[in-house]
């Protein structure tokens, strides 16, 4: 077990990390090259200003007309983004890995500090099943993709909160390490793929709104 | 619900779709992503992550109880998702629910734009959509029509080249006996601006005309309206998807104001005919400029009044209402000058909510009011939320200056028994200012 362990945060995470960077840079390249070439009437009115300028705005909870409309569903993203950021750099384990690769070091989490915050977690992506059932609107629209970026997010904080609890013995850490490593690869390839493209289709809807629309877009 | 169960019988789309085959959809839609088709799309569909807060932002979600068939990211689901899951492949009965989801149940109003996080335009995805249908044959016949007309009179309603002079005479004639002096100069060269309206301005609204004629030669304006094809502004094809003939009309219009060597154009009170030159006409013609500066009339009003060239006798007492149309507000940012206008001539305006960019639709814009009486129903009933804001106001008078809004807005205060009268900025400075004794 402690070999297939090893072997899972080695040689595995270094495939997982490497297949993410590599299919990550080749997907925004292959993206920028067919803006470039297919997109040009818009590319001609992209704008550092208006671009950072609706990135600023929407970073603001509640600033925009759709954070405002969905008070719950927006205070819920905001915590799981933050705490998902918070929990992947912070975690001691995770600064472990690190020091051990590069010799990086910095301030961690407490245990606790680290359960509560996987917990919450855990609690947001309930909450997007939830409603994911409930609203008739988004059961409407969800697909097969939807339910697999979900679970991808959701099954390595639960196998870390039930590997911190000591639940299923060893094969907790390993299982997490997998499915943390199956999330890695998947960003490029699922509904996950917003993590690379999210900042650049903010930055040209603000850059049409800002400079051909000469109005606000949040 | 979806587009299945509330079908509408519409000619053209019925004599399209019975034209198709499944092979036939497939390679139109593989020549389509290929060939017009890039990043926006790809990152659009790949980064949705189906929240449905868009839904909220649309009129007919709303006032369809909530039905997330009518959601921005329903209708998306219902035609993009479906087509690239299925790479194209999909029946002509498909095909139908797609062009009447496009054309008849989204105004293009990008109202959604202020809900989605990660900024995906929904109008532009059916607008695409549009163009597929364009190029499937598949369009409503009653906007088919005027893009027909487009192509054959280079104006959106059939008016013959005679009779649009006769219109101008016609109304020059009439307005000479409260202007004796008034003139509706045509073909002028080098003045100072060509003064350009849709077609249905002399085919249903020819007073509009004589309005503008009597504030431009009160305000002592040195101007022309052009005899020849490229004097409407208008734009039926940007909608249908017959980008080509979108193309034609544009440079035809601005090829008319540079052979009468006019120092700009200045645009009647209409929206989608803005969004032509500044958004989608232009940029289908690779100019990211125009080539003769343009303004929009409720620019040009604001201007007159900075300048003092209008005087009034009186001012509006009673309680007005401002709609703001998409295309010329959260499409162009005229908001500040239409209410800088708005309150030149009215004492007590009272703001709708929500107003300026965050507005609702007319539910008339985006050519759905030209997709005809089939799809009247669901346009006015869609629109509820309309409805419910104008209500909300008390006003007795709502200014609204886009002649779609006009047409939306008049069928939804019909509807709804509002009892409020609609109002061009022309109407009400036509109405309120100085004429000869």
């Amino acid at each position: 077990m402690n070999s297939l362990y090893n072997f899972a945060v080695g040689p595995l995470a270094w495939a997982a990390f490497i297949i993410l960077a590599v299919t990550a840079v080749w997907r925004l390249w292959s993206m920028h090259s067919l803006a470039k070439q297919k997109d040009a009437s818009s590319v001609a009115y992209m704008s550092w200003k208006f671009s950072l300028r609706s990135i600023f705005n929407w970073l603001i909870p509640y600033k925009s007309l759709g954070w405002k409309a969905n008070p719950v569903l927006t205070a819920v993203t905001y915590v799981f983004h933050i705490c998902f950021i918070v929990l992947v750099i912070f975690v001691t384990p995770h600064q472990i890995l690190l020091e051990n690769a590069f010799g990086i070091t910095y301030p961690t989490l407490s245990s606790d500090a680290a359960d509560v915050l996987t917990l919450i977690v855990i609690a947001c992506c309930c909450y997007f099943v939830y409603r994911r059932v409930t609203n008739v609107t988004v059961r409407y629209v969800t697909r097969t993709n939807d339910w697999v970026s979900l679970g991808l997010v959701a099954v390595p904080f639960l196998t870390a909160i039930l590997g911190s609890w000591s639940v299923g013995g060893e094969i907790m850490p390993l299982l997490h390490v997998l499915t943390a490593e199956a999330l890695i690869v998947a960003i490029p390839f699922t509904r996950l793929a917003h993590i690379l493209f999210a900042l650049f289709t903010r930055a040209y809807m603000g850059s049409e709104f800002g400079g051909v629309r000469h109005c606000k877009d949040w | 619900m979806s587009i299945q169960d509330r079908k509408i019988e519409d000619e053209g789309l019925s004599y399209g779709v019975s034209k198709l085959t499944t092979d036939k959809i497939q390679q139109t839609f593989k020549a389509l992503i290929d060939n017009e088709t890039g990043a926006k799309l790809k990152a659009f569909s790949e980064s949705c992550v189906r929240c449905g807060m868009c839904a909220e932002a649309c009129h007919f979600f709303v006032s369809h109880g909530n039905d997330p068939s009518y959601s921005p990211v329903g209708k998306v689901s219902q035609t993009m998702t479906k087509l690239l899951a299925n790479d194209g492949k999909v029946t002509p009965d498909d095909i139908y629910g797609m062009a009447q989801v496009a054309y008849t149940e989204c105004n293009l109003c990008r109202r959604c734009v202020h809900y989605c996080p990660i900024g995906i335009d929904v109008a532009y995805i059916m607008t695409t959509i549009r163009r597929f249908c364009h190029k499937l044959g598949v369009t409503p016949q009653y906007i088919q029509d005027t893009a027909h007309s487009h192509s054959a009179t280079m104006n959106q309603m059939w008016v013959k080249d005679d009779e649009w002079i006769d219109s101008l005479f016609w109304q020059e004639d009439e307005a000479r006996e409260e202007f004796p002096t008034l003139r509706i100069p045509m073909d002028k060269e080098g003045a100072d601006f060509y003064y350009s309206v849709i077609a249905p301005e002399p085919k249903f609204r020819t007073q509009l005309i004589y309005q503008a004629a009597a504030i431009m030669n009160q305000a002592g304006c040195d101007w022309t309206m052009p005899s020849m094809p490229g004097w409407d502004n208008s734009d039926m094809c940007m909608y249908s998807g017959d980008f080509e003939m979108m193309g034609r009309l544009k440079r035809q219009h601005f090829e008319l104001a540079q052979k009468l060597k006019v120092s700009r154009i200045v645009m009647g009170e209409c929206g989608h005919a803005f969004r032509s030159i500044y958004d989608n006409g232009n940029r289908w013609l690779g100019w990211k400029d125009y080539p003769v500066p343009v303004v929009h009339s409720i620019e040009f009003f604001a201007e007159l009044f900075e300048q003092g060239r209008i005087k009034l006798t009186h001012k509006i007492q009673e309680p007005v209402t401002i709609h703001d149309p998409c295309n010329i507000v959260r499409g162009y940012g005229l908001m500040d000058k239409l209410r800088y206008v708005a309150h030149q001539l009215c004492d007590n305006i009272v703001e709708m909510y929500p107003n300026r960019e965050h507005n609702f639709c007319c539910s008339a814009g985006g050519g759905v009011i030209n997709c005809g009486p089939p799809f009247k129903k669901v346009r006015v009933e869609g629109n509820l939320a309309k409805a419910n804001q104008l209500k909300a106001t008390g006003a007795k008078i709502c200014i609204a200056p886009c002649h779609n809004c006009h047409g939306g807005l008049e069928d939804v205060i019909h509807h709804y028994d509002l009892g409020i009268e609609l109002k061009f900025l022309g109407d009400l400075i036509y109405e309120l200012m100085e004429k000869p004794e």
